[in-house]
């Protein structure tokens, strides 16, 4: 039983931490992503109606203001939107898949530039060289654009029965397919650095796998900058997701990320029906502005060279 | 510096092979030329025939090659859409977004760089203190919805601009511009500024970090124990010696202007490559896919070539390695 609470006493006096309390910015934005992380994964309790049952949805409580201006209904704080789904409700549920898409996508990333940074630092040669030049050639192009360009293929190609079945997975991919040179630089150059330190050649002449060595020491010593670079990540994900729901690429109607909300407000905007899409507009922009606060403090906390 | 120059052309090759690359998997593979040509309801006879004359039968390598030289002329076959040349459809959308792109450069670098100059002379005044905020939020806000913010206020509710389209356009041999015509320049104002608020936040950050950090170094305080001005230190040493890597940054953000763009059109319905690209991917447009990448391909190894011959060209150091 020590051992736990021994380590969550040594987690909460280290440095980090020390410093994160004298930081108000990175302790406020880390609380607003926390509240909106809670909401986004307890939607389903917490949301005031269920915007996705169709037999709950009544027409007559469609495109209502929200409960302040003249003709609100109280039960519908935010208001409600063409099809009378409470505005409120849909961005818990939207802010659930915006975060889902993000996160997954992040993961990928890392997942592919982690890997093929470690083989291209720790093989060299060819390999390396090849990698790398894909990297080049990949950087030359915005990220917004290689993912733009993934999703709208995918969308040219496939059926769109099938298309609308794996939306999900292919914003995924298309994302993280475009975001993951800056992990596999990052870790390669880590990589070059650890493989010639004596650990890794002790580990060598005591007959230990180069992958093993890879995974079990190389690895874990390289994922500081990676961590820093994933928080960042996470941002830029949900705005790209939101920038492709938004040109209708991403997140269809019925099963909206807050890019898919604003879209479906935007054909009512000029109608002046504004909250539906400011309102999923605003929790998007907090979202992305908390992760990318809490990101700066992070790449400013753990790295040295910056205090 | 040969070699350097050398090693430049070669990575851009290297990346426009891979753009075409693409483009005609794109165009021969998901699309289908003999259909695009003649439409589903030709017979077996005519198809082969086709076939035959378009090189359909020869090996891939062949094809890829005559792709190439027929795209090296422009020629990206019949959007399947429009049933117009796919070349004639690019050029007479590409004035259109070059222009937002332009204006929104000049917008970014104008506003960018005084502003981020001013905030690192005076990093702790209570006016760059809430331009800083400004700029963090401006990055972290998408593109679609500060243009939606802007037709809300000036048009939904002010009434002052109109929402969607270039207004009058003038053409100038087979290029039109907006810039010559009253209604031209208004319709440029909301899509411009929503295109460069990302990027005057961007600049100006950049701009303050570097300065900052170069008013640090040595030769400034040597500059200073010279009893030069404060201006003269400011602007001729600090800030000239800050603006390098926005050399770099402004170039790759031009690129993802063009990107951003996009956007942009389909908030304000600004007739560019952006909308005909949307359009292209709702109509499984294949030709038109194909072209705009080999475009946008060809656009951004430019950009990143003319940013390293200026880094060569501003960065004495850059010559020798």
């Amino acid at each position: 039983m020590t051992r736990p609470v021994s380590l969550l006493r040594r987690g909460l006096d280290s440095d980090l931490v020390w410093q994160f309390r004298q930081a108000p910015a990175a302790v406020l934005a880390a609380a607003v992503l926390l509240v909106m992380v809670v909401c986004a994964v307890a939607a389903p309790l917490i949301a005031p109606h269920t915007p996705f049952d169709p037999g709950s949805l009544n027409l007559m409580d469609s495109r209502l203001p929200p409960a302040w201006v003249e003709g609100g209904n109280p039960s519908y704080l935010l208001g409600t939107d063409e099809q009378g789904r409470d505005v409120l409700s849909t961005i818990f549920y939207g802010m659930r898949i915006s975060l889902a898409v993000g996160v997954a996508a992040v993961l990928l990333s890392v997942t592919i530039g982690v890997t093929l940074g470690l083989v291209a630092g720790w093989f060299g040669g060819w390999i390396d060289a090849l990698i790398m030049r894909m990297g080049d050639v990949q950087l030359s192009f915005p990220t917004i654009m290689i993912a733009f360009f993934i999703d709208g293929v995918a969308k040219a190609v496939m059926p769109p029965d099938l298309h609308q079945a794996t939306r999900f997975y292919v914003v995924i991919l298309a994302i993280g397919v475009a975001d993951w040179v800056q992990f596999a630089r990052t870790v390669r150059a880590a990589t070059l650095i650890e493989k010639n330190k004596d650990y890794a050649a002790a580990a060598r002449l005591s007959g230990v796998s180069s992958l093993r060595i890879l995974f079990t020491h190389v690895l874990p010593n390289t994922m500081g900058p990676v961590i820093i670079l994933a928080t960042l990540g996470l941002g830029v994900a949900i705005l790209t997701e939101a920038i492709l729901s938004f040109l209708g690429l991403g997140m269809p109607p019925t099963q909206p990320s807050l890019g898919a909300l604003i879209r479906v407000g935007n054909d009512l905007l000029l109608s002046g029906e504004w909250w539906i899409s400011m309102f999923p507009g605003l929790a998007l922009v907090l979202l992305v502005l908390s992760v990318n606060i809490f990101g700066d403090w992070l790449r400013h906390a753990l790295n040295p060279r910056l205090k | 510096m040969l070699s350097l120059v050398l090693r430049r052309l070669g990575s851009v090759l290297l990346v426009m092979l891979v753009v075409a690359g693409m483009s005609f998997l794109i165009f021969n593979y998901l699309g289908d030329p003999v259909n695009n040509i003649l439409g589903v309801n030709a017979t077996l006879d005519e198809r082969d025939a086709l076939r035959r004359t378009l090189g359909l039968d020869q090996p891939t390598w062949v094809q890829f090659w005559r792709f190439l030289e027929r795209a090296v002329v422009g020629d990206f076959g019949i959007s399947y859409r429009n049933r117009l040349p796919v070349l004639e459809l690019i050029l007479s959308r590409l004035p259109a977004t070059l222009e937002l792109v332009f204006c929104a450069t000049v917008l970014a670098l104008g506003l960018g760089i005084p502003i981020g100059v001013y905030c690192a002379l005076r990093p702790r005044g209570a006016v760059s203190r809430v331009l800083q905020i400004v700029a963090l939020v401006g990055i972290s806000i998408p593109q679609f919805l500060i243009g939606m913010l802007l037709i809300l206020i000036l048009s939904v509710e002010l009434r002052w601009l109109s929402a969607f389209g270039r207004g009058e356009v003038v053409q100038i041999g087979w290029w039109s511009t907006g810039l010559l015509t009253e209604s031209g320049r208004q319709a440029l104002i909301m899509p411009v500024i929503t295109l460069a608020v990302f990027q005057i936040s961007m600049i100006m950050r950049l701009v303050q970090g570097e300065m900052q950090e170069v008013m640090r170094a040595d030769f400034i305080k040597f500059a200073r124990a010279r009893g030069l001005s404060d201006r003269s230190v400011h602007l001729r040493h600090a800030l000239r010696n800050s603006l390098l890597p926005v050399v770099t940054v402004v170039g790759m953000q031009i690129g993802s202007l063009i990107a951003f763009a996009i956007v942009c059109e389909a908030v304000f319905q600004w007739p560019g490559l952006g909308l005909l690209i949307l359009q292209a991917i709702e109509y499984a447009d294949f030709p038109v896919m194909a072209a705009y990448l080999a475009f946008v391909g060809f656009g951004f190894a430019m950009i990143n070539l003319t940013v390293d011959m200026i880094y060569l060209f501003i960065d004495p150091r850059m010559r020798r390695a």
